[in-house]
């Protein structure tokens, strides 16, 4: 009897010391996992060499701050309080002593050190588990101090992933619409700004009408369809030349742009004559392709990540309706068949599901569904929202939301938004100005 | 007796107090200027010439022409004949209860049958021109059905 209970406890023990922490990303989470995010340890000279260069008090403080709020934005993790840590962080980083962070209840901690050498910023962190007293992931880069938001971020990303075994989406961009001005003629720019809402930047000044902003694979490219000189045409931007340039050469107005995964090809559409079809143009050669022939409305396409399909807004119907495609733009299929009229597809970077706009009943749906149209699952309801895009690891959706004026016409307001694929955290997206039409870039480091 | 008065009053008095507020609601569509869910009124409204109204009205979703608005047209289409120096932008638009870029469509598709019926009349298709604004240029910032109407529209704009 005693060697049985011997022999079960030889084999639990070693299976207990493994069983690592996990974030299950996949349903709504309800208990999130509390993490203590150490202050990034720092000496006093380099402390002092950033303050001197960006401004900033603490490197190590700020930095830490970045990440407990990214952590705490995805409503998976429970940042815990700084006030209650019992170590510091310099020795924290060394050897945490296991049972001051888990008197706390902290089940994961993150801890590192930061210096300024060589007029660099030199990062190191380790990712430890609590419970199971060991080092789960260490990790160094150097960058440089400008960087330092990066950063942040990309802790956040190298830590998301390990707990919950999927790519994170932190050190990523956004790209919008600022809004100012009456409803009856907004003022409208182009905008791109760390997805935590820091570092915005306008890119155009206001002096034509822009929208629907959307990055290439690489985030250097922008396509966009802007007013001007009265000429509604789609538009390329080099982001960091500035340099625009219309894409191709069409006789009426080019709308709904995005690019193909390869970032090759622009697919957009063409309206002449009161009929708009879906066109490509390969930016290499200029060769313009004519993908849908029909005389109802074809507009917002979106391609699946291996290109070979499409997904699009057709009226071809009567009403508003999704549809998939060959990306030659044979097989076309209705996949859309609930009620209501559906607009807006956009193709997961996972590829199972397809994003969308539900319109039914005076109420505005951000939904998915599977590529064949069943499992559609509506995540967020309201007055006005519209033009969903995806984070890059498919967990997460943007989009914005417009309120109702009241009798007057007055208090009008367009926000971003963002929701997990599960339905829950729904959460404002901070904007300096009012914002819309939202897309969101792919992670920028790897 | 008595008491079979009161109610029969009462009753009356009931009676003529559904009828007097289901007039009140009828009167309440007139004044708010819609046929169906189409724009009927003359609030936004300007004038090309003298009663050559600027634009027409479009129903939810749709790009068909009412029978006032193939008036209006025709109106518009007799004038610009008359003053063939002049050339013109019909600008299509759509209400905001829609998707931004089906709405840019739909806009076009609206500046377009108004093109198009001008055309039907005798104006040369190169003194049109056309432009959609989607649902980006509401002339009425409201959000109820009688704003969303006026919004439904294609604007005809001379451009010389």
């Amino acid at each position: 009897m005693l060697f049985r209970y011997l022999f079960i406890l030889i084999i639990l023990l070693p299976i207990k010391a493994f069983a690592l922490i996990e974030v299950d990303i996949t349903r709504g989470n309800l208990s999130p996992l509390p993490i203590a995010v150490s202050s990034l340890s720092i000496d006093e000279e380099s402390k002092e060499s950033f303050n001197k260069i960006l401004k900033n008090k603490d490197m190590g403080l700020e930095i830490s701050i970045i990440v407990e709020n990214n952590l705490k934005q995805t409503g998976l993790f429970n940042p815990l309080n700084k006030n209650a840590f019992l170590q510091n962080p310099d020795i924290a980083h060394l050897k945490p002593r296991f049972e001051d962070w888990a008197l706390i209840k902290a089940q994961a901690l993150v801890t590192g050190k930061v210096i300024f050498i060589d007029e660099k910023l030199r990062v190191e962190f380790r990712l430890w588990d609590v419970l199971a007293a060991r080092e789960m992931m260490a990790l160094t880069f150097t960058t440089v101090p400008s960087n330092w938001r990066r950063v942040g971020h990309i802790i956040t990303d190298k830590v998301y992933e390990r707990l919950t075994g999927e790519k994170g989406y932190f050190d990523t961009r956004i790209i919008y619409v600022a809004e100012e001005g009456k409803k009856i003629n907004r003022i409208k720019k182009l905008a791109i700004m760390d997805q935590d809402g820091f570092n915005t930047k306008y890119l155009t000044l206001g002096n034509e009408l822009v929208l629907t902003p959307r990055f290439n694979p690489t985030n250097q490219m922008v396509t966009y369809l802007s007013y001007f000189r009265n000429l509604p045409r789609v538009y390329l931007l080099d982001i960091e030349t500035g340099v625009q340039e219309v894409v191709g050469d069409f006789p009426g107005m080019t709308f709904a742009p995005r690019f193909s995964p390869d970032g090759k090809i622009i697919i957009m559409s063409f309206a002449m004559d009161g009929n708009s079809d879906i066109y490509t143009m390969d930016l290499e050669n200029r060769i313009v392709e004519r993908i849908t022939n029909h005389p109802s409305i074809d507009t917002s396409p979106s391609y699946s990540p291996n290109g070979k399909y499409i997904c699009f807004n057709s009226d071809r119907s009567g009403y508003q309706q999704i549809y998939v495609m060959k990306s030659n733009g044979s097989n076309v299929k209705r996949i859309s068949f609930g009620k209501g009229i559906y607009g807006t597809p956009v193709w997961s970077p996972r590829g199972d599901l397809i994003a969308f706009t539900k319109m039914h009943k005076g109420k505005f749906y951000i939904g998915v569904m599977r590529t064949d149209g069943s499992g559609e699952r509506l995540l967020t309801q309201n007055f006005y929202q519209e033009a969903p895009s995806w984070s890059p690891n498919g967990r997460v959706l943007i989009f914005y939301r417009e309120t109702k004026t009241d009798e007057k016409g007055e208090g009008f307001s367009a926000k971003l938004w963002s929701i997990d694929l599960t339905g829950y955290n729904e959460r404002l997206v901070e904007t300096e100005t009012d914002a819309s039409d939202p897309s969101w870039s792919s992670l920028l480091s790897n | 007796m008595e008491l079979s008065k009161i109610f029969k009053n009462t009753f009356l008095v009931i009676l003529a107090c559904l009828l007097l507020s289901a007039c009140a609601t009828q009167k309440k569509v007139e004044t708010g200027q819609m046929q169906g869910d189409v724009y009927t009124g003359t609030d936004t409204v300007k004038y090309l010439a003298s009663g050559v109204a600027d634009r027409v009205f479009f129903a939810t979703n749709e790009s068909v022409l009412t029978t006032a608005s193939r008036d209006t047209l025709r109106k518009q289409g007799a004038w610009m004949r008359k003053n063939s120096d002049l050339t013109f932008v019909i600008e299509g638009h759509a209400d905001e209860r829609g998707t931004r870029e089906y709405n840019l469509a739909l806009g076009e598709r609206r500046a377009n049958a108004a093109k198009d019926y001008l055309m039907t009349y005798g104006v040369a298709g190169n003194r049109l021109s056309v432009i959609s604004y989607g649902k980006e240029r509401p002339i009425d910032s409201g959000s109820n059905p009688l704003a969303w109407s006026k919004n439904r529209r294609s604007v005809t704009v001379k451009a010389n």
